[in-house]
């Protein structure tokens, strides 16, 4: 696994031309365009959201049966579910993402997941990501193999927010890094000029090393420059949002400034609801409402990239049918994947719906898998970024497509 | 790239501005000198290389050997004795964080808390050691051997345990025989928990809830592919089916939350594996295996090629594998052995091999802090910068354990972040020393140029020496020769 090295041949940025780089230079990015500008944001929910309380089956009574406590009532009942197609609804708290769904800009494929029979977050949380289920042994993410298929020459093409690489990140190819929180435009000790310029100085030689500290250094440059213009022209002044809505607004906000960043990453935790996940309202519904606003944050955010862009979130598997004795709900397995996007063929709810009666369930307690998460990902990464079959064999290798989803 | 001309040392004194006694020779260190102390510890801490130069190379390795011969400094044992979870068995954690029958939220999150605790004790005891202890080699080889038999700290109890489990299941073993850091891996509720043995039963029969389980073959796959043979080691799915048989029954007691082995779990018939006839009795065919992939030519290999890529170089000369093989056969598995035939082979001593190995983040982090000779009493910066550069202490998710190669380090992402924190380091902005807040100096980069003795390259000691001096102390920690070792 040896790491490509843009810079190395390339020739495009000597040292001397970094070294003596002025901030103005980024701006001019015609130098490594973006060939299809099409974007793709993956957004991970860790801890296993309990999907059958987002897009709830409320025509199925073992579904009231199971849940007693926490399931969301019918449409138009006290805190009841936003209708989406007579079947399923919407959990009230994503009433922000309702606009999405009319415009046909948001679908989502129920009863979807990972193969793999594992109820552990961290096992499942690895095949998702790696995106070889039931494999521990491979050494990368599919994100990051996606990236080496795609690859455009320049270090900031994919980005992570938040401090660590997540597993799906993994890998050869180089991925800056957006920090999260209100912090993200603060600098870094190497941010400041005299530093840098001194760095810069010790790093001039042609070795990979070298090479790799401009590839940073560019990547840092570039997107702390993004950041700056962006948070002085678009908000005027004003603080971002806390939390995920800001991450999500920056990240947005970045794609739209510098086309070079085409892959996007965010994660978020706090769904692991085995205690008094609450119902209409409650726990799960106060994170979904943060989850949902973000999201409407991100599509706005975007401007008229969205138009090119697919944001898919999902989650390592589903929770239990049944309610537990305190209230919340245990590791179960299929789940719902939510497709977000200008050009999604949305306002549609994909996938086989298995039925929640005991003989229908997995293993006689969770809702049954009828849709590889790999055919979700598989359809956005041929229909929408124009992936070939060899290509699509990289990225997801030992993967042999089941169904073909049009849902991009 | 290590030996200058003595003109350009007398520049760089020069230019640093150098008038008191410390750097009052300022010749540059003997690269053997150099070579051995990169290797066998996490890098010179001032005063070190010069002690090697006096007391020599072959005593320091015989030193670094035996570190019982060395005494941990009083400080390191004090600030050891206060982390009163660090020498507690599975059983006291399991006790320590337990959970009453029907907890409450509010328990299930003290509990949690409580585990929290146990882990941050366990990872503050490594780093202290890391950076501190004279037993330098023990603790190169800790890390050696905790990523060989990894564990993740991640996944459900092992939070608990991957403390206990390197201090009774690697620690104690580092130097000694193969079979018995195996013997006590294999042994240790840890590992059983990881790698799912404790869920491994004969087929069939049902647990105490009624539910049926069977073979979870996880941990003999593992077993064989990365703690013994090699994934190039002669084995087939049948022999993992059959290993898994044996370890049927190996699991973690319930009231002891230690290694128990259930014969009502375990499968009784005579197996066959990897050729031998083994008759089935139990909880003794477990060793009987243990005892025939210890002693495999195939283990004998991977085992030899591991230590050499670790301690020589990425792709280790085969030359040198093939040697370390016959050593590890000879001594039936002695560590020792087989490293003093390593540390004087030709090849570690080919000057090829010096500053051929890129820093990993952890040698990267506790080598800077080593450098600066500061006493660390805080060690959260260091954990914060393995975090940030995707080295999490205990957190490797997959079970063959963070590799040591160039390819998986170096990006750029962590060329910004390793120049941030030398940065941070140098200008005395992470608060290592005092619990809560008291601040270091910004370093001495006469003093840290010699506590590398004076071994950067006349390029580097030129950029550093045209450099504004309150950065110069930074570009030493950030300096390309300190990213490798």
């Amino acid at each position: 696994m040896k790491r490509r090295n843009f810079l190395l041949h390339t020739g495009l940025f000597s040292a001397t031309a970094i070294a003596s780089l002025s901030s103005t230079a980024w701006v001019a990015r015609s130098a490594v365009p973006n060939s299809n500008e099409k974007r793709l944001i993956v957004i991970f929910l860790r801890g296993a959201v309990d999907g059958l309380n987002i897009v709830v089956p409320y025509t199925e009574t073992a579904y009231y049966q199971g849940r007693p406590g926490i399931a969301i009532p019918q449409p138009l009942k006290d805190g009841g579910v936003l209708d989406l197609d007579g079947q399923f609804g919407l959990h009230p708290a994503l009433a922000p993402l309702m606009p999405f769904w009319h415009q046909r800009n948001l679908a989502f494929v129920h009863a979807s997941g990972s193969p793999d029979p594992t109820r552990s977050h961290f096992d499942a949380q690895k095949y998702m990501e790696s995106g070889t289920p039931g494999n521990g042994h491979t050494g990368d993410g599919w994100l990051n193999r996606l990236l080496g298929e795609v690859a455009q020459k320049t270090p900031i093409q994919a980005v992570t927010v938040g401090d660590t690489t997540p597993w799906i990140f993994y890998g050869r190819m180089p991925v800056a890094n957006l920090a999260s929180g209100r912090g993200a435009d603060r600098k870094l000790p190497i941010d400041r000029p005299q530093v840098a310029a001194a760095f810069d100085k010790l790093y001039q030689g042609d070795s990979s090393l070298s090479q790799t500290y401009r590839e940073g250094r560019m990547a840092r440059q570039a997107i702390m420059n993004d950041l700056d213009e962006e948070t002085k022209m678009a908000n005027n002044g004003a603080p971002l949002p806390d939390g995920f809505a800001g991450d999500a607004q920056r990240l947005g906000q970045l794609m739209v400034s510098d086309p070079r960043v085409e892959l996007g990453f965010m994660a978020l935790g706090g769904w692991d609801t085995h205690v008094n996940q609450g119902g209409s309202k409650g726990p799960l519904a106060g994170n979904l409402e943060k989850l949902g606003a973000g999201l409407a944050v991100l599509a706005n955010s975007l401007g008229s990239v969205y138009q090119n862009t697919v944001i898919v979130v999902m989650s390592e598997f589903g929770r239990t049918v049944h309610q537990n004795n305190d209230g919340g709900t245990d590791h179960g397995h299929g789940n719902v994947m939510w497709i977000l996007g200008g050009k999604v063929r949305g306002g549609k709810v994909y996938g086989q719906w298995p039925g929640l009666a005991t003989n229908q369930l997995y293993q006689g307690r969770d809702l049954a898998i009828t849709t590889d998460f790999r055919d979700v990902i598989s359809a956005v990464l041929e229909n929408h970024l124009h992936l070939n079959d060899s290509q699509l064999s990289r990225v997801l290798p030992s993967y042999v497509p089941t169904q073909r989803l049009t849902v991009v | 790239m290590l030996t200058q001309p003595k003109s350009w040392v007398l520049v760089l004194l020069i230019l640093l501005g150098c008038t008191n006694s410390s750097y009052a020779s300022l010749t540059s260190v003997d690269p053997k000198v150099l070579h051995i102390i990169n290797r066998l510890s996490f890098g010179p801490r001032p005063g070190e290389i010069q002690r090697v130069e006096s007391i020599g190379v072959e005593h320091y390795i015989q030193e670094q050997l035996s570190p019982d011969s060395l005494s941990e400094p009083a400080n390191l044992t004090s600030q050891l004795s206060q982390l009163e979870t660090y020498n507690m068995n599975p059983e006291q954690l399991a006790q320590y964080a337990s959970l009453g029958p029907n907890p409450t939220p509010e328990a299930r999150k003290a509990a949690e808390k409580v585990a929290n605790h146990i882990l941050d004790q366990a990872i503050q005891a490594r780093l202290l050691r890391a950076t501190t202890s004279p037993r330098q080699l023990q603790e190169v080889m800790v890390e050696f051997w905790y990523n060989h038999f990894n564990v993740d700290a991640d996944k459900g109890k092992d939070r608990l345990w991957v403390g206990s489990y390197e201090q009774e299941a690697i620690r104690p073993y580092t130097l000694g025989r193969f079979r018995d850091l195996l013997g006590a891996t294999a042994h240790h509720p840890a590992m059983l928990y990881y790698l799912d043995n404790y869920q491994n039963r004969i087929v069939g029969r049902p647990d105490g809830s009624g539910k049926y389980t069977g073979l979870n073959e996880n941990y003999a796959r593992e077993l064989m592919e990365l703690h013994t043979l090699g994934v190039d080691g002669g084995y087939t799915q049948q022999d993992v089916i059959t290993l898994a048989r044996i370890f049927s029954g190996w699991g973690i007691g319930q009231v002891t939350s230690d290694f128990e082995f259930n014969p009502k779990h375990h499968d009784f018939s005579d197996k066959v594996f990897l050729g031998h006839k083994i008759k089935g009795s139990g909880e003794a065919e477990g060793e009987q295996a243990l005892d025939i992939l210890a002693r495999s030519p195939a283990t004998a290999h991977h085992i030899s090629y591991q230590l050499a890529q670790y301690f020589v170089s990425d792709r280790p000369p085969a030359t040198l594998v093939n040697r370390l093989t016959q050593r590890y056969l000879v001594t039936d598995g002695n560590i020792r052995e087989v490293l003093i035939a390593l540390f004087h082979s030709p090849e570690f001593w080919d000057q090829k091999s010096y500053q051929a190995k890129f820093k990993t983040p952890y040698q990267y982090a506790i080598s800077s802090v080593r450098l600066t000779g500061m006493v660390v009493n805080n060690t959260q910066p260091i954990t914060n910068i393995l975090q940030q550069l995707a080295m999490p202490l205990y957190h490797c998710q997959t079970p063959d354990g963070y590799k040591n190669t160039e390819d998986v380090w170096l990006n750029p992402d962590a060329m910004t972040r390793r120049l941030s924190f030398a940065t941070a380091l140098a200008n005395g902005n992470l608060p290592l020393l005092q619990l809560p807040e008291i601040k270091p100096k910004p370093l001495d980069p006469g003093q840290l140029s010699n506590a590398l003795g004076n071994s950067l390259s006349t390029k580097t000691q030129l950029a550093i020496a045209s450099a504004p001096p309150q950065i110069r102390s930074a570009l030493i920690l950030g300096s390309p020769e300190f990213m490798w070792r």
